[in-house]
């Protein structure tokens, strides 16, 4: 923007005429509901339009995940495992799971600061089926999940990473983590229609989302653990998550783990999915 | 339409300990623009969100055309449009991307959504913004895109939440001016305003609200004429003079008079009995006797009560608000 910039309201003033606003103004036949679908995906296209315009929102989930991956990898790669080649054969399905789970907070955070402006009000006065505004938020949110966890998946082959299960593999463990990424979203959802600021969210996701994901089988093996917290490790459904991925990524899927992980998705959508809306519904 | 466009009785909203709305019973017919004046805070905002679903009422009823707007709301949503007192749509897309999105929404496949985008922002003088993100406009083109993507789909009732609040005098104008082409195409509107003067423009009917109750309702006519039909300032070239001016205008004006801070300045409420012609006539009459008293006038208006002066009129009497309300 220049100084000399003008305005083109300043340059043709305005003036409502009465043809051309009666003739906008029909009240032919209406156009028919879109389908709970269509509804979320356009919704999901909106969230598009808000990368495109606002792109340095893609900072957390680029550079976030690329130093998470090599900060720890150099960290504790010589010491746990000899070299960091070996450690991250072990640990690049971990990390992104850890980093991708920590971006799912982002919806929270987002929804918190879109929901105070006037647009959702127009939003929720809309006759759509109600959960559309969103799903199709965390639709744009799953592109971000999968742009993240390809960021770190080519960071890892880049170190050395080397998985049994190739292309397929890694895509079959990045598609189940976005699966539960999604479900997972939902508790954030929640918060972000429950807290009243930004920063009230943040601090509360910390406070879910450190001991879930360091205190899992991301970093290292549970078994050097002492017993309580391994019988945390043990339910913790990240762990499972993790279990799955690794399992998938190095060409020999595990069906329990991944039943597991499918059936605390579920859970998640069914129990965080409802009191979201429930929430929704009343704000 | 056999019911009224929208119809409330004894509805309550309270927000912890606050009664933002007090059981209020609101009948607006349909076709018309029904004002609720008030201040800031006054709850005219909790009604108009609980009238458009977005906040259920924690007493009373409230129908829009018929609908129940808790048990119904659906049928509701399906009727109505929200513009509201911040713009109600998204300043990171640009105009035609929200207009577009919108559209979708209502169901319109995506060449008709970009073909009735175009078509408003057309309507509205925005074609060359279209492609600007909303958040670089200016106050007028929010408004005016924002009673577009009210008009998506043209609504039977449309809630105006304090539209003209910021803008400037313009922009104003250009509102109102589309609100009367809306409402003559068949739209109820309901608006919201802190200005008695733009209530007077477009309503024809007017609840006056304040601590979540109606203590005035009528035409903007009969609502004038209850607090008097305006204020009379006269400014004195000879501050000498005052105490004898005051008597005059007193007794012309057959009203108290008050002397302001200002050495030379008077007020005083031109109690004519209802149209403002009269209030005219009887300041001129006033001034003509100034005059003759050999009494030197510098400036003189005859303003409109402003809503401070309504307000003042109607909360200062002495019987409580509630006997006041006329449903």
């Amino acid at each position: 923007m220049t100084t000399t910039t003008v305005t083109p309201e300043a340059v043709t003033a305005y003036a409502p005429s009465r043809e051309t606003l009666s003739a906008v103004l029909t009240r032919g036949e209406r156009p028919r509901r879109p389908s709970a679908l269509s509804a979320s995906t356009t919704f999901g296209w909106r969230a598009i339009l808000k990368i495109k315009h606002v792109p340095e929102q893609l900072f957390d989930v680029t550079a976030f995940p690329i130093i998470m991956t090599l900060m720890f990898t150099y960290l504790f790669g010589g010491a746990l495992a000899g070299s960091t080649r070996e450690y991250l054969q072990f640990f690049l399905p971990g990390i992104m799971v850890t980093s991708v789970v920590m971006i799912t907070m982002y919806t929270g955070v987002g929804l918190n600061t879109d929901i105070e402006k006037g647009v959702f009000d127009r939003f929720r006065t809309l006759p759509v089926w109600r959960p559309a505004a969103l799903v199709g938020m965390i639709f744009g949110d799953v592109l971000r999940y999968i742009l993240a966890a390809t960021t770190i998946m080519i960071v890892g082959l880049i170190l050395g990473f080397r998985p049994g299960g190739g292309f397929l593999g890694v895509v079959g463990g990045i598609a189940l983590l976005v699966v539960f990424s999604f479900a997972f979203s939902w508790i954030w959802t929640m918060f972000g229609l429950f807290l009243r600021s930004e920063k009230s969210v943040m601090g509360v996701s910390m406070l879910v989302l450190f001991p879930l994901t360091f205190l899992s089988n991301v970093f290292v093996d549970p078994r050097t653990m002492p017993g309580w917290l391994q019988a945390f490790v043990e339910v913790n459904p990240i762990s499972h998550l993790v279990t799955a991925i690794r399992s998938i990524m190095a060409g020999t899927p595990d069906m329990t783990e991944m039943m597991w992980t499918l059936i605390a998705s579920a859970l998640l959508i069914l129990v965080f999915g409802t009191l979201t809306m429930r929430l929704y519904n009343r704000k | 339409m056999n019911s009224p466009a929208i119809e409330t009785a004894g509805l309550i909203k309270t927000f912890g300990d606050n009664r933002a709305v007090d059981g209020v019973d609101l009948t607006v017919p349909p076709g018309t623009v029904y004002g609720l004046l008030g201040p800031n805070g006054a709850g005219k905002t909790t009604v108009v969100r609980m009238l458009a679903t977005l906040l259920r009422p924690d007493g009373g009823t409230a129908r829009v055309f018929g609908h129940d707007v808790v048990r119904e709301a659906d049928a509701v949503r399906s009727r109505v449009s929200l513009t509201g007192q911040y713009a109600s749509v998204d300043e990171d897309l640009t105009g035609s991307e929200n207009l577009v999105l919108l559209a979708r929404l209502l169901g319109y496949s995506k060449p008709q959504a970009r073909e009735r985008a175009a078509q408003l922002l057309a309507a509205f003088g925005l074609t060359d913004a279209a492609d600007r993100q909303v958040k670089k406009y200016s106050g007028g083109m929010r408004r005016r895109i924002d009673i577009g993507a009210s008009i998506l789909n043209t609504p039977d009732l449309l809630f105006l939440d304090e539209p003209t609040t910021g803008l400037d005098p313009r922009s104003r104008n250009q509102v109102w001016d589309i609100v009367r082409i809306v409402v003559a195409n068949g739209t109820t509107v309901l608006l919201t305003t802190q200005y008695l003067d733009e209530a007077d423009q477009l309503a024809g009917r007017i609840a006056v609200i304040d601590h979540g109750r109606v203590i005035a309702e009528g035409t903007p006519g009969e609502l004038k004429s209850s607090i008097g039909a305006g204020t009379v300032h006269v400014r004195l070239r000879d501050a000498a003079q005052r105490p004898e001016a005051e008597r005059v205008l007193a007794a012309a004006l057959r009203t108290t008079v008050q002397q302001g801070s200002d050495p030379v300045a008077l007020t005083a409420r031109a109690e004519a009995g209802g149209s403002e012609r009269g209030a005219a006539e009887l300041a001129s009459r006033a001034l003509a006797q100034l005059a003759s008293a050999g009494i030197v006038v510098d400036d003189f208006s005859l303003g409109q009560p402003s809503l401070d002066e309504v307000f003042l009129a109607l909360t200062d009497r002495p019987t409580q608000p509630a006997e006041e309300a006329v449903a």
